[in-house]
């Protein structure tokens, strides 16, 4: 926060880019570990949806706080990226291999 | 961020509060007032005068439907319960059935006879009104609620995990600071129910879950409906016979539902094929009796009186869930709770109210001249004298429209909403013509002096004045004008203070500890 006034814009952007990242991308993150965890958590299957999906918003807040505690954006940003890639592999086997629902 | 984990937190509270603060304002104080939604709607009916016991009203209300809507497929009766004062009746006309030539829901009073009540959305609008929003497309809406909450939620966190003696806080308020109070005041509103905020905020999220986090069900499942069969099936639909059948009574089972519930109320009782040999009567368990809110239902055969087996899901996560969304909407809630959530409502508004305020005190010290703040702050400065004295002028202005407005007015129910929304939007258009100061002035007072005002028109377009009220111990008048008139107490009392701080002063020093904060 001391730079602010050295270099306003650039900032800004610095925190535009973390923002978008941190809402859009862990939102996508929170999604694809809802889905995974409501196919394979160990319950009847419309028990595993509501569990899954109830933890889902303290998951998103801690993803969210994590992303701004994150000391640089660029880490944050790679974190949000690789953890949705994972995640987006492992639904994408779960469905081929587990059939679509 | 950079300077550490406590002050990026710091300063994620900051912008989740200040983005969404007006909205989560509005939200925050309508929710407040919803816990007395019936209590609302009751005052907002004075025709209206309680009812009979629930079986006594269930039969009151077929008496009802049998005689005006015999062949109906499908008839809904929500019982008064021990908060409202009349019996709701909702009917599905026959398929083949000429379009109705009257509404096809009534409002019944204790003796079983359509009440005339002037036509008020009551207490049901701020219910609506807090996750629907108003004037806008229900589905977009409650997505911009659900930000808001998720902000909340966001902030919430952040703001305990800022705070290294949140205890100590709780007992430190410097009172006549500038700054430093608004710190204290936040600071002591937010810790005051903390518990409270973070329950409310979640489970206001876990409401609306199948909408905001869908894609647990889709994954699973074909289609949002084939979740809802399995988790909560409603038992199989049954076509009617087309022999007429005469009706079984209700009170046995009544009784048989609350030796099954250990002597919990009937909520609504619903009847599928009325009049026929394949009737079916579903009574479902009151919410106001238990905190779970997806309702126990037994399901009758409704010629005979005959038990069907009755459905629910006891799974874990959903009864979970059931609670969840039951402790947020409070429907259980006695009245000393219904209280305690009320007044924890109305410091969570407190608490956003103050974050906002000290938002400003706090951007103002740090301008290039204060004294003359640029377009953007002003208007920043304006919006949060809108939220916080505007909106609750408009709120007034809801109940002062329900007395004032003509009786037989054509949408008389949907001018009583614009009335709040014109008062509101009066009181933001007025701010903006006038300095910050005289606009708080002016804005809590016209607040304070529409709430004082509700008790004193009632008196005078009713019968019942509070004096009435009191003489008569009707608790529900008396409750609300007493509340009324402590708002209006409230709102008089914020003004004051406000005429008589002393002019902002100038950009002050800053002490380390606060530039730590910031």
């Amino acid at each position: 926060m001391a730079r602010a006034r050295s270099s306003g814009w650039r900032r800004r952007l610095d925190v535009a880019v973390r923002a978008v990242g941190a809402i859009a991308g862990g939102y996508a993150v929170t999604a694809l570990a809802t889905a995974l965890a409501a196919r394979h958590l160990p319950l009847a299957r419309s028990e595993a949806v509501t569990a899954a999906t109830l933890a889902s918003f303290p998951v998103y807040a801690a993803i969210l706080m994590a992303a701004f505690a994150a000391p640089r954006t660029a880490t944050a940003c790679a974190w949000l990226g690789g953890t949705c890639a994972v995640l987006g592999a492992a639904l994408w086997l779960s469905l081929r291999l587990g059939g679509a629902a | 961020m950079k300077g550490g984990f406590r002050q990026s937190m710091a300063w994620l509270h900051t912008w989740a509060g200040v983005v969404v603060g007006w909205a989560l304002f509005v939200i925050f104080a309508t929710g407040t007032a919803a816990y007395f939604q019936e209590e609302i709607t009751a005052w907002m009916q004075p025709e209206a005068t309680p009812a009979a016991s629930p079986a006594v009203a269930a039969e009151q209300a077929r008496a009802f439907l049998q005689r005006v809507a015999p062949d109906a497929q499908a008839w809904y009766v929500t019982l008064p319960g021990k908060r409202g004062a009349s019996t709701q009746v909702f009917w599905v006309p026959a398929a083949d059935a000429p379009p109705p030539d009257r509404p096809t829901t009534a409002m019944l009073d204790g003796a079983g006879r359509e009440i005339a009540a002037r036509a008020t959305e009551g207490g049901y609008f701020l219910y609506r009104f807090h996750f629907d929003l108003h004037y806008l497309p229900v589905i977009p809406a409650r997505y911009l609620v659900g930000v808001c909450a998720m902000a909340m939620l966001t902030a919430i966190l952040t703001g305990v995990v800022t705070h290294k003696k949140i205890f100590a806080d709780f007992f430190t308020f410097r009172l006549g600071k500038g700054q430093r109070s608004w710190l204290d005041a936040h600071n002591v509103a937010g810790v005051l129910a903390l518990p409270f905020y973070l329950m409310i905020t979640y489970t206001g999220l876990v409401t609306l879950a199948a909408q905001y986090m869908p894609f647990g069900i889709a994954a699973a499942y074909p289609s949002e409906a084939a979740f809802y069969e399995e988790a909560y099936p409603l038992g199989p639909t049954i076509a009617p016979a087309g022999r007429p059948a005469p009706a079984a009574p209700y009170a046995p089972m009544f009784d048989l539902a609350g030796r099954r519930w250990n002597g919990a109320a009937v909520g609504f009782v619903n009847t599928v094929n009325p009049g026929d040999a394949n009737a079916r009567v579903s009574l479902v368990r009151s919410s106001a009796e238990r905190m779970a809110s997806r309702g126990e239902a037994l399901v009758f055969d409704g010629a005979n009186g005959a038990l069907i087996a009755p459905v629910a899901n006891t799974g874990v996560a959903a009864q979970t869930e059931s609670v969840m969304i039951g402790l947020h909407a409070g429907r259980y809630a006695g009245p000393l709770l219904r209280w305690l959530y009320f007044l924890s409502g109305l410091a969570g508004a407190l608490m956003i109210a103050t974050g906002l305020v000290l938002w400003t005190v706090k951007r103002r010290a740090r301008l290039a001249d204060p004294a003359r703040p640029h377009v953007g702050f002003r208007l920043v400065e304006r919006t949060n004298i809108a939220a916080i004295a505007g909106y609750p002028t408009g709120l007034a202005c809801y109940f002062l429209a329900n007395r004032l407005l003509p009786l037989g007015m054509a949408d008389r129910a949907a001018w009583e909403i614009n009335c709040l929304f014109i008062a509101w939007g009066a009181v933001f258009a007025w701010t903006l013509g006038r300095p910050a100061r005289c606009a708080w002035v002016e804005s809590l007072g016209a607040a304070a002096t529409a709430f004082a005002l509700v008790p004193v028109v009632n008196a005078l377009t009713t019968p019942r004045n509070l004096a009435v009220s009191l003489w008569r111990g009707d608790w529900t008048y008396v409750g609300f004008e007493l509340t009324v008139l402590a708002l209006a107490a409230g709102f008089g009392w914020a003004a004051l203070r406000a005429a008589r701080r002393a002019p902002v002063a100038a950009a002050r020093r800053k002490t380390p500890a606060e530039r730590a904060a910031a």
